[in-house]
């Protein structure tokens, strides 16, 4: 079985002085997680599609599920956990409430704020995870990045040539995933909220997927303005 | 919905353009999986079309001829994960007797409006046929083949005289689809293909006889002729197809000229000739293809065409295959993995 799952557990800053999270926030007549949602409902290799929403919006996410006609029994709404990790570990056991999971099984994590999302890259993430156990979605990195210890001065620019712009989805094969979960210490739960990072750093390899530059997070709402006009919205 | 729509704005620029769609009108969404480059794309893709006319039609998404696999429908006809194929003309207001693909305000995909470059398609479902069971390389180019059944369907009913030889003009794709549609649907007349390229008439196994037109028997004649050169040869063929055609024969028209074409009108007249125009397809002839592709041979004798199969992932992409059929002869079909 293959699991899409859509992580949308924090209530996040707010944006334009409202008082829902943005990934509420209606772009071109519907919710952004809505938008993600039918994405990952179009892609026929998803058996199901999973929401891992903070405790306190989730009724009014079920609504908003309902209310757009994307309700079936291939969408699950679960309770997210108090972080990113804590979310995808309740979508894990959930689905394990439902079914046996075997070693083939296959998860998609993915930004609920990350609407401009594609087939193409659901495919490559659900190809990549069967054939090398992990994924993370990533674009090359256009700007120079550069590093600061102190946050005043340039420690160091590194080459650009090997880094990368994280994204997501992360897939991950789930039995893999569980058992890097089970391997961290509670300092590391503590400090470690990337799921690719933690597979790394237990060394599993993790392999790369070409993302879109506009498969962007809306978090401020410059990016709110963009994936407006984007959509030419006036 | 946030969909990817891969629109030409100017000749060999294509950029996307995110568009809002609709999950709860009553459209089937189907995701494209092989589409083919027809002529009509590259002149667009060019610039070889007239500024006027590029002016009025970009930007839109190219490409006319593509199969998919339906990932929604509300409607019910199909069921998820069915291979269709995309009929890309949209009918205007029924006049009587007159086909939907002639109509003033019909619409065509990729032509003045989107065609079928984009993430996802969502179409009214008379628009989509099932076409399980076939290649999907050689579904992609249903459309090229559909045209060719319609202008079969133009010529029986437009013909007058007795068929006991047709002559079929053009060695290209549209020429071999002609010559091949012609053998099935009439396998006792005598089907005779007149090209410049030996190679390319090499392909025409199926063929009762090819000819080099510059070297025509001088006894050469037959009873109605299939004009599918296009471009300067229209008016080579078509004045050839006059010469040597006979009395009160059908010529069809399906080659396409960015100039006017000087015919030999005089002769038309004093032979009583019927020319007929056909242009493009609608859904019975996209019915018709799929019955054909699946009979004995067929689809394996269309394969022979295809002679070009890339894959398409980015933009880049999209300009490499059109790049590619550029120096492609026949068709070039395009596995699109957007």
């Amino acid at each position: 079985m293959i699991y899409g799952a859509i992580l949308a557990g924090g209530v996040g800053s707010r944006m334009q002085n409202t008082d829902i999270p943005k990934q509420f926030l209606e772009l071109d007549g519907k919710p952004i997680i809505i938008h993600t949602l039918e994405k990952m409902l179009m892609n026929d290799r998803l058996d199901v599609v999973y929401i891992g929403i903070n405790p306190s919006w989730l009724s009014f996410c079920e609504d908003l599920v309902k209310k757009n006609g994307c309700a079936s029994d291939r969408v699950r709404i679960v309770a997210g956990g108090a972080d990113r990790n804590g979310t995808i570990i309740n979508i894990i056991n959930d689905i394990k409430a439902h079914a046996t999971v075997t070693d083939e099984d296959i998860i998609v994590t993915h930004d609920a704020v990350r609407p401009f999302l594609t087939q193409r890259i659901i495919d490559d993430n659900i190809d990549a995870a069967i054939k090398h156990g992990a994924c993370d979605t990533v674009v090359k990195a256009s700007d120079t990045i550069v590093r600061s210890e102190g946050g005043d001065f340039i420690t160091e620019i590194p080459d650009r040539k090997p880094l990368y712009q994280g994204q997501t989805p992360q897939s991950f094969k789930i039995n893999l995933l569980q058992k890097c979960f089970d391997e961290m210490t509670e300092e590391e739960s503590a400090i470690l909220t990337d799921a690719c990072k933690i597979c790394v750093l237990k060394g599993y390899p993790v392999a790369l997927v070409e993302g879109e530059v506009l498969n962007f997070k809306i978090t401020t709402v410059g990016d709110y303005q963009m994936a407006r006009a984007m959509l030419l919205i006036k | 919905m946030i969909n990817y729509v891969y629109q030409l704005i100017k000749p060999r620029t294509i950029t996307v353009k995110y568009k809002n769609l609709a999950t709860d009108s009553d459209r089937v969404i189907i995701r494209p999986e092989y589409m083919s480059i027809c002529h009509a794309d590259q002149r667009y893709y060019k610039g070889e079309r007239d500024a006027a006319v590029l002016r009025k039609k970009l930007p839109m998404a190219l490409i006319h001829e593509a199969m998919g696999r339906v990932v929604c429908d509300p409607t019910g006809t199909f069921k998820v994960g069915e291979k269709v194929i995309m009929i890309p003309n949209v009918p205007g207001t029924p006049v009587e007797k007159t086909y939907p693909n002639y109509l003033r305000d019909s619409k065509f995909c990729s032509s003045g409006y989107d065609g079928f470059m984009r993430e996802l398609v969502d179409l009214p479902a008379d628009r989509v046929v099932s076409c399980e069971g076939v290649d999907p390389t050689i579904a992609a180019i249903s459309e090229f083949i559909s045209v060719v059944f319609h202008a079969a369907d133009r010529f029986e009913h437009a013909r007058q005289t007795d068929l006991h030889s047709i002559g079929v003009w053009g060695d290209g794709g549209l020429g071999y689809l002609v010559a091949l549609v012609l053998k099935y649907l009439y396998p006792h007349a005598q089907l005779n293909v007149i090209g410049l390229d030996e190679t390319k008439l090499s392909r025409f196994t199926f063929a009762d006889k090819t000819y080099n037109s510059t070297a025509l028997p001088e006894d050469f004649h037959v009873d109605h002729a299939f004009e599918c050169c296009g471009g300067a040869g229209c008016y080579y063929a078509g004045n050839q197809i006059i010469d040597v055609i006979n009395p009160q024969g059908t010529v069809v028209l399906m080659g396409v000229s960015e100039k006017e074409v000087p015919l030999n009108t005089r002769m038309v007249l004093e032979r009583g000739l019927t020319l007929v125009g056909s242009s493009r397809s609608d859904r019975v002839d996209f019915e018709n293809v799929v019955k054909f592709l699946r009979a004995p041979g067929m689809a394996d004798r269309v394969s022979r065409i295809v002679t070009e199969v890339t894959e398409v992932k980015c933009i880049d992409d999209i300009h490499d295959a059109f790049s590619l059929d550029q120096t492609n002869p026949f068709k070039t079909v395009i596995k699109w993995s957007i």
